[in-house]
């Protein structure tokens, strides 16, 4: 019987050792997503440098001045800006304990990532059905490489988003949950930075 | 408390996020707005682009990204600033070999 009090209290012991444990841990896993995101932007940064070098190369097709339009653009960076802000909201909710709120405010975010993602996917439908595929030039195929990476990674950022709503539901407020919160919060401001990249040297560049 | 205090400075406020959500908006609508409606010489619009994105990027690593000369963030700041090293290195030297090579060869 003593064996196994002193057993529960060892068990408790470590526990609560871990959970402090866990709280460090927790900031070198962002620490560590950090860096990966350093990487990511060196992906883009690579992506960047492609399509400076094709943006002439229009093999007779259109150029950008041709195909965007900018208060198309001007839409889509609204809808990604407001989704920055949400996304800071839902982590104050989370800091002031108020699971309601971070469901709320993770969920505006992800209708707004959401409208962002179906614009770009309707622009990109309108240039393919155009005729203006990533086949068509060197620069159309260096701009789809270029937005539909960031696309591609605001998706994953959706469903991220979305599983995070899920395990916040069903998990609450724990700190496991913060440590992934996070995460996705440096992942979601870092994409709204890569876009400001985006829409300068891609769209008001190509339109200049 | 003292901890949920430390802990709040570090993530910002309603008043910081609407700080640079504010400033973001402003910083995105000039250079918009310029190249829709150009009554500059395109140079200097190119000009105002540029320095409006490298000062709204800054804007979000500070008020979004939360990024400040805490010794918290020391580390995740000398990442960054490692990383802004090797990509004017990555980007600065491929757009300078592509771009001579693109001259020689086009140069007549």
């Amino acid at each position: 019987m003593s064996n196994i009090a002193t057993n529960a209290g060892h068990a408790h012991g470590h526990d609560h050792e871990h959970d402090e444990h866990h709280h460090d841990a927790g900031e070198t896993t962002v620490f560590g997503f950090w860096l990966y995101l350093m990487t990511d932007c060196i992906i883009f940064a690579s992506l960047f440098a492609v399509y400076a070098v094709l943006v002439g190369n229009v093999a007779g097709g259109p150029s950008g001045h041709d195909i965007f339009e900018l208060p198309y653009v001007l839409g889509e960076t609204a809808l990604l800006l407001f989704s920055s802000i949400t996304y800071g909201f839902a982590m104050l909710a989370f800091y002031k304990g108020n699971k309601s709120g971070v469901l709320t405010w993770l969920g505006i975010t992800f209708l707004l990532g959401a409208g962002f993602i179906g614009m770009e996917i309707n622009e990109f439908h309108l240039l393919i059905s155009e005729g203006y595929g990533p086949h068509r030039s060197g620069f159309l195929s260096a701009f789809f490489t270029l937005v539909g990476t960031h696309g591609l990674h605001v998706t994953c950022g959706l469903i991220w988003m979305a599983i995070m709503m899920y395990q916040v539901q069903k998990k609450g407020l724990t700190s496991t949950n913060k440590t992934r919160l996070s995460c996705l919060s440096l992942f979601w401001h870092f994409l709204d930075v890569v876009w400001i990249c985006v829409f300068t040297v891609v769209y008001l560049m190509g339109t200049l | 408390m003292a901890n949920a205090h430390s802990d709040g400075a570090n993530h910002g406020s309603v008043k910081s996020y609407a700080t640079g959500f504010i400033l973001s908006v402003i910083l995105t609508a000039i250079p918009f707005w310029l190249v829709m409606n150009p009554i500059l010489a395109k140079s200097t619009t190119l000009a105002i682009v540029l320095l409006t994105a490298v000062i709204q990027v800054v804007v979000h690593l500070v008020y979004f990204l939360h990024m400040d000369r805490s010794p918290e963030q020391r580390n995740s700041v000398a990442a960054l600033v490692f990383s802004a090293l090797v990509i004017v290195l990555l980007v600065g030297l491929s757009l300078w070999i592509m771009f001579s090579i693109h001259a020689e060869m086009m140069a007549k």
